[in-house]
């Protein structure tokens, strides 16, 4: 996984509530026995004029003009602000694979989704909860000056903006950890197998059946 | 230790170790696979040179993908069959226990693990699919995880998390004719939003989710996720031990006793505390319809269409605006009048026999209105649809003009054929009507299976509880 540990990117802003993963990854891409190429189709109903299916050539569709991924000044973004909320519905990782490979390493909002929010730190991903009046105050912001960028540190847990206002947010000790340092879960979980097993046999006579 | 809820019985008889910050890694008694979110996971696991923990613990069923006609062809999309021969390969490379497309058991993954009995009381269950929260039915702790916690479960049997809040949804006293399970979980999403179990495990409780039969205890279950919460859970009672008697995965004989001795024990005890309580009114639940592009934007039957310009909160108010203009509807109009394209009876949420049944009731001796195009019933899964022909259910829907399909997902999510064309209206009897959910631009509104026969019948939306 991607270590995180600073980011000073320019922020796009996804001025929507309850943005679900079938909105960030349509389905016909979930067929994908990949990991990785999910970028380009990111956002895709939003993103494009006409109907995408895997294996266009993505580069060639029309671009809806209209949706804000799309305009030149937000080119180039790594910082994804929403509304509340984002990431609701379908579990798929395909959703923060898809962010991820499209450019984005943080999302800010005034709330996510339990299993996209768990999923994003699994790759190295970094969604960020900011009381609903702050993250309307950086919407103001961001769509009134073109090029707004926003120093985030995981370290100090911190966002820094272009005119000097801080706003701290929390952020899980363990998660926080993982990925500043880029560590695999499986890796971490493995260091303990004598306590799995020992777990499991004592399970395992408690309730037999579950063994079965 | 003091009085405790299910919640909390299930999570401290799975925790193997905590970390400092209330990390723990919990055991995972039940792992179900699909071919959606599995391929990278066990590609992860064998580039990392890893086996399965405990191979016994899975159980793999391909659903999203499968065609619901014509399946001896196989499946004609090059890329969804290449998805459904993975999780072949994979299942037969490892081991894992697969129901294959064209076994009589297989179907949707949250049909298929409770009609097997690999669904019990007092187990974690896990899948790469939010709509796990089904199994929690059963006094299960039952959640959705990402493909990464897929492989993590498959090469270490555990999972790394926090334990959430605890919510109880109380809804006490008997519902009114024509009101399902399907619209006490609409009504709940309606009161708490889609994230208002954001956050939180749900335990519904109340003596009419007792009254619920374990096929409504799963539709309840299902939409856990719907209102935010990753987990939704029942107590164990006679009705759920009734259940799963005899089922293939169930325990048998002695160990069966022992096991029922166990499951007694998974109520919440009296006086145990939760971190939000939410109380209905049974008795007030009416049939519900869903209007706009999220679940938590529902009304009656009886009443109308929202007025955006009504609503103070700006952020909802916006979002109201944009939901009508793809939904194609006008403020304030009866939900009545809305006519529809498509009926689709299925899902997870809505495709067992009760449901058949509960729709086959509606339809029989009546014909699909002439301006509905397609009407379709898709069994949860083979034994669900053979158990329906077995009753004749089948003859009454293709009398009546609905299509008669094979079990799978289908246009729940509409990543087979199934699927709605841009700007067509369809009542479904799926979980989520997200923007592009049944296929881009399709319009989607949510109901029981006997709110979808009866707009089938009529063409257009109508209070079940008055037929």
């Amino acid at each position: 996984m991607n270590k995180f540990s600073l980011l000073n990117g320019l922020v796009v802003p996804l001025d929507r509530a309850n943005v679900d993963t079938d909105a960030i990854i349509p389905k016909q891409f979930l067929k994908s026995i990949k990991r990785s190429g999910f970028g380009p189709n990111a956002f895709d109903e939003w993103r494009y004029l006409d109907h995408g299916e895997p294996g266009m050539d993505n580069s060639k569709r029309p671009l809806n003009p209209d949706f804000v991924l799309n305009q030149p000044r937000y080119k180039g973004a790594q910082i994804l602000l929403a509304r509340e909320n984002f990431g609701c519905g379908s579990s798929r990782e395909h959703a923060p694979w898809a962010l991820e490979d499209y450019g984005f390493r943080v999302i800010i909002a005034p709330s996510f989704a339990d299993i996209f929010f768990n999923n994003c730190f699994k790759n190295g991903l970094l969604p960020i909860r900011l009381a609903a009046e702050q993250v309307d105050a950086l919407f103001k912001a961001v769509e009134a000056t073109p090029g707004y960028r926003l120093k985030v540190d995981l370290e100090q847990q911190s966002i820094a903006t272009p005119d000097g206002t801080v706003y701290k947010f929390e952020v899980e000790a363990f998660r926080k950890h993982c990925l500043l340092n880029g560590l695999d879960d499986i890796g971490l979980t493995l260091q303990h197998v004598d306590e799995i097993k020992a777990f499991e046999a004592k399970h395992r006579a408690a309730q037999p059946w579950l063994f079965a | 230790m003091g009085a405790q809820t299910l919640y909390d019985k299930l999570w401290n008889s799975h925790v193997v170790r905590q970390e400092a910050d209330g990390t723990a890694l919990i055991y995972i008694d039940r792992h179900l696979v699909h071919e959606v979110t599995s391929p990278q996971a066990f590609e992860g696991l064998k580039l990392a040179g890893r086996r399965p923990w405990r191979v016994a613990s899975m159980l793999a069923v391909p659903d999203h993908n499968v065609p619901t006609t014509n399946r001896a062809a196989g499946i004609a999309d090059p890329i969804a069959r290449l998805q459904v021969e993975t999780l072949d390969s994979n299942c037969a490379e490892f081991g894992v226990n697969e129901l294959k497309m064209n076994d009589v058991r297989q179907g949707i993954v949250h049909v298929v693990g409770p009609e097997q009995g690999a669904t019990l009381p007092g187990m974690t269950v896990v899948c790469g699919d939010s709509h796990t929260s089904t199994h929690g039915a059963f006094a299960a702790l039952a959640f959705g995880i990402g493909t990464s916690e897929v492989e993590h479960v498959m090469a270490t049997q555990c999972l790394l998390m926090k334990k959430s809040k605890a919510m109880q949804v109380l809804v006490e006293g008997a519902l009114g004719k024509g009101v399902t399970a399907k619209d006490v979980a609409l009504a709940v999403i309606g009161k708490i939003g889609t994230a208002g179990g954001t956050g939180y495990a749900i335990e519904f409780a109340g003596s009419a989710i007792r009254g619920l039969s374990m096929e409504g205890r799963m539709t309840l279950c299902n939409m856990a996720i719907e209102a935010g919460a990753r987990a939704g859970m029942i107590a164990a009672d006679d009705t759920t031990i009734d259940y799963l008697k005899s089922r293939p995965f169930a325990p048998q004989a002695e160990v069966w006793d022992k096991a029922v001795a166990y499951w007694r024990t998974l109520h919440s005890d009296e006086g145990a505390r939760f971190d939000s309580v939410v109380k209905l009114d049974a008795a007030q639940i009416k049939p519900q319809v869903t209007w706009g592009t999220s679940p938590e934007m529902v009304a009656a039957v009886d009443g109308r269409v929202p007025d955006p310009a009504t609503m103070s909160d700006a952020v909802k108010r916006e979002g109201a605006e944009r939901a009508l203009h793809y939904m194609g509807l006008k403020a304030n109009m009866p939900i009545t009048e809305i006519k529809i394209d498509k009926v689709f009876i299925g899902s997870c949420t809505n495709a067992r026999i009760e449901d058949m049944r509960a729709a086959a009731a509606i339809a029989k001796g009546k014909r699909v209105a002439a301006n509905v195009k397609l009407a379709m019933v898709v069994p949860g899964s083979g034994l669900v649809k053979q158990q329906a022909e077995q009753e004749g259910l089948d003859k009454i829907f293709i009398a009546a003009g609905f299509e008669w399909r094979d079990p799978g997902c289908s246009m729940c999510l509409a990543m087979n054929d199934d699927r709605l064309e841009p700007g067509e209206r369809c009542a479904s009897t799926s979980n989520r009507n997200f923007e592009g959910r049944q296929g881009q631009g399709g319009r989607t509104h949510l109901v029981s299976p006997e709110m979808a026969a009866a707009a089938a019948i009529a063409g257009h939306f109508v209070d079940v509880s008055k037929v």
